[in-house]
């Protein structure tokens, strides 16, 4: 893109205008959304947070035992409290953090995947093949996503293995519910890229691309995808925040991530039967957490589409 | 209009086919019922097949249709084994469509009447929360776009941000800690977290036990709906006809509330018809926290135990709901704005 606008002869007095590129139009215009700025910065404060927590607290910690020191409130040495069986909340959630961004990411990639391939393919090729996807797309739409998200764990939850990755070793049920939310969660976004790849593939470019003899796949991965990929990055922002508020329910729901292994939603479902004991930190702390997190993606995200693509501005997605 | 609503409907039908096929595979795979009978004590071969039986689950193609195809002794075993499901599908199906959803495999009641006992308190909870979340979003999303920028409209929105992003469970628990554990501690009037047994016909009972939950779901979705009313008033209070409106010398009242108010609830028709189904099947969340005895709480119930005929009649129902409420939510807004031609 620069080499383009460096090749286009301009005059050589300082005052000239340089055309912008797209990249730097983007920049531009979400470097003035203020609040898109700090939900960026939130986002950043929060990882930071969680790798250097977890740099300085050993994994061990989260899942320790203790129960002497069960349902103590925070502490000096217990910062946010402790939970029934005496783990310490703080070094929880600094390891569940890992897991619940963790999740939310690899399933967002996963609908993503998903979506494009089904929301392009039904578009690219039209007739039956659009008709049959498309009905499928609705079918799954109509079905409200927790029940889909329950009965879908529930089945894949059936048997569950701990799994090695990165030198740590999680409980199973981290793979299933990354899966089991991703295939839950790519309606909408194959819904619009289905629109746009349906106006992209009139263009005069398409024709003379399958002029020049290239193939069904280079015309849709190199010439159609790119050009939707705004729709598709603004939707994974917001489709991330969606993601880790899915995690999150069906842990709390103890469908999700299995303890030991920690994930926010999972420190919240004991929380559930003890808050009648007045055990507010168990609650307080992680729900801020998501709260938290949820909030800065969905202002990045909302920055993000005003910045990449002002015409979808007043969707909700 | 006719050609529309026809076609509309075949496409709805196509999609409900999916949609039950979906279910049926989905609940099927996830609960095998016979998982519950594994370490019984006491139950020999011979009992477990009669279950299975009983339950329909060993339903395969006759064999005596299969001895007529032109393959071989082994693939027509395999064609027998594996036609189980198909078979199963087409026969839950056929008594689908004619009202029947099977009996609970844990209670043995028919899953017709256990929805049918469950729907009205959901309707009930259901009804309160959208009344309240209505009032309360309109009257929010009125004053913050009236106030454009001011430091009410920016606590508004921002507030509205903020609850977007929240977890139901967050609110939930958050109101059970304060309302009814803290205040009990506190010695002032409390009120129940759901865990006694209450009876619902008693009107005092059933307000004490309703305010939890439906300030929970009334905070959720005013969050959400607040924003959008603000945004489409906004929207049409810049139109050419209500500055004509205030250049007739109109009061800003009657301006706001006869003219603008009416084209910007067009829209928030059609959002509140399309989340209507979707409280149909309950706020799961809410109902389990609150122990709320409603349909939700039904399905979590029974989807917990691995019990497939009530887990799939609630899904159909509440996926039907879905797909009838996405059509008349069409129409209706096209009987309420003449702009909008069906085609």
């Amino acid at each position: 893109m620069t080499t383009q606008t460096s090749s286009i002869p301009t005059l050589n007095t300082k005052s000239a205008i340089q055309p912008l590129t797209y990249q730097q139009l983007v920049w531009r215009r979400f470097r003035h959304h203020r609040i898109a700025m700090w939900g960026g910065v939130g986002i950043l404060l929060l990882f930071s947070f969680i790798l250097v927590g977890s740099i300085f607290i050993p994994e061990t910690k989260a899942n320790e035992v203790d129960l002497r020191s069960r349902l103590k409130g925070p502490t000096l040495e217990h910062l946010m409290g402790t939970d029934s069986t005496g783990r310490d909340i703080f070094s929880r959630i600094i390891y569940g953090g890992q897991i619940s961004l963790m999740v939310g990411v690899l399933a967002v990639g996963l609908s993503v995947t998903l979506g494009t391939l089904i929301g392009g393919i039904a578009a690219y090729f039209g007739g039956w093949v659009d008709i049959v996807l498309m009905r499928f797309t609705e079918a799954m739409l109509s079905i409200p996503s927790l029940f889909l998200l329950i009965v879908l764990g529930k089945f894949m939850g059936r048997d569950i293995q701990t799994i090695n990755f990165l030198g740590r070793s999680f409980s199973g049920s981290v793979g299933i519910v990354i899966v089991v939310i991703g295939i839950t969660s790519w309606m909408y976004l194959a819904r619009i890229v289905r629109a746009n790849v349906l106006s992209l593939k009139e263009m005069d470019y398409i024709a003379s691309a399958r002029a020049l003899g290239a193939s069904n796949s280079r015309i849709f991965f190199s010439h159609l995808i790119p050009n939707t990929l705004s729709a598709i990055i603004v939707s994974a922002t917001l489709g991330l925040a969606g993601s880790i508020l899915s995690e999150a329910y069906v842990s709390f729901l103890g469908l999700g991530v299995q303890p030991p292994t920690a994930s926010w939603g999972n420190i919240l479902t004991s929380a559930q039967s003890f808050i009648q004991r007045g055990s507010w930190w168990m609650w307080v702390f992680p729900s801020a957490f998501i709260i938290f997190t949820i909030l800065c993606i969905n202002l990045l995200g909302d920055g993000l589409r005003d910045a990449m693509d002002p015409r979808l501005s007043n969707k909700k997605g | 209009m006719w050609s529309y609503l026809f076609r509309r409907i075949i496409q709805a039908l196509f999609t409900l086919l999916i949609i039950t096929m979906l279910c049926w595979v989905l609940t099927r795979l996830s609960a095998d019922p016979m998982s519950q009978y594994a370490n019984k004590q006491g139950l020999t071969q011979a009992d477990k097949d009669r279950i299975r039986h009983e339950l329909g689950l060993d339903r395969t193609i006759p064999a005596e249709w299969v001895q007529w195809m032109p393959v071989s002794d082994l693939t027509k075993q395999k064609i027998i084994e594996a036609s189980g499901w198909p078979i199963q599908y087409a026969s839950w199906l056929g008594l689908a469509l004619q009202g029947q959803l099977g009996y609970s495999f844990f209670s043995r009641q028919p899953v017709l009447g256990m929805i049918a006992q469950r729907l009205p308190l959901t309707l009930t909870l259901m009804a309160a929360a959208e009344f309240f979340t209505i009032i309360i979003s309109v009257g929010l999303g009125i004053i913050s776009a009236v106030k454009k920028y001011s430091w009410v409209d920016n606590l508004i929105t921002s507030l509205s941000f903020v609850g977007f992003s929240m977890p139901i469970f967050f609110i939930a628990l958050g109101l059970m800690l304060i309302f009814a554990v803290q205040f009990k501690a506190w010695g002032l009037p409390y009120l129940p977290t759901g865990a006694d047994i209450w009876d619902p016909l008693n009107p005092y009972e059933l307000a004490r036990h309703l305010a939890l939950p439906v300030a929970c779901l009334v905070i959720i979705q005013t969050a959400g709906y607040a924003r959008f009313i603000r945004s489409s008033l906004l929207e049409v209070l810049n139109l050419d006809y209500v500055r004509t409106a205030r250049a007739k010398g109109l009061t800003e009242r009657a301006v706001l509330f006869k003219h603008a108010l009416r084209n910007a609830a067009l829209p928030f028709v059609t959002i509140v018809g399309l989340d209507i189904p979707y409280l149909l099947g309950g706020a799961l969340v809410t109902e389990s926290v609150y122990a709320w005895p409603g349909m939700g709480r039904l399905f979590w119930e029974y989807a917990q135990r691995g019990d497939f005929p009530v887990v799939l009649g609630v899904l159909l129902l509440v996926s039907i709901a879905v797909v009838v409420f996405t059509i008349i939510t069409d129409l209706v807004y096209t009987l309420v704005d003449p702009r909008i031609r069906l085609s």
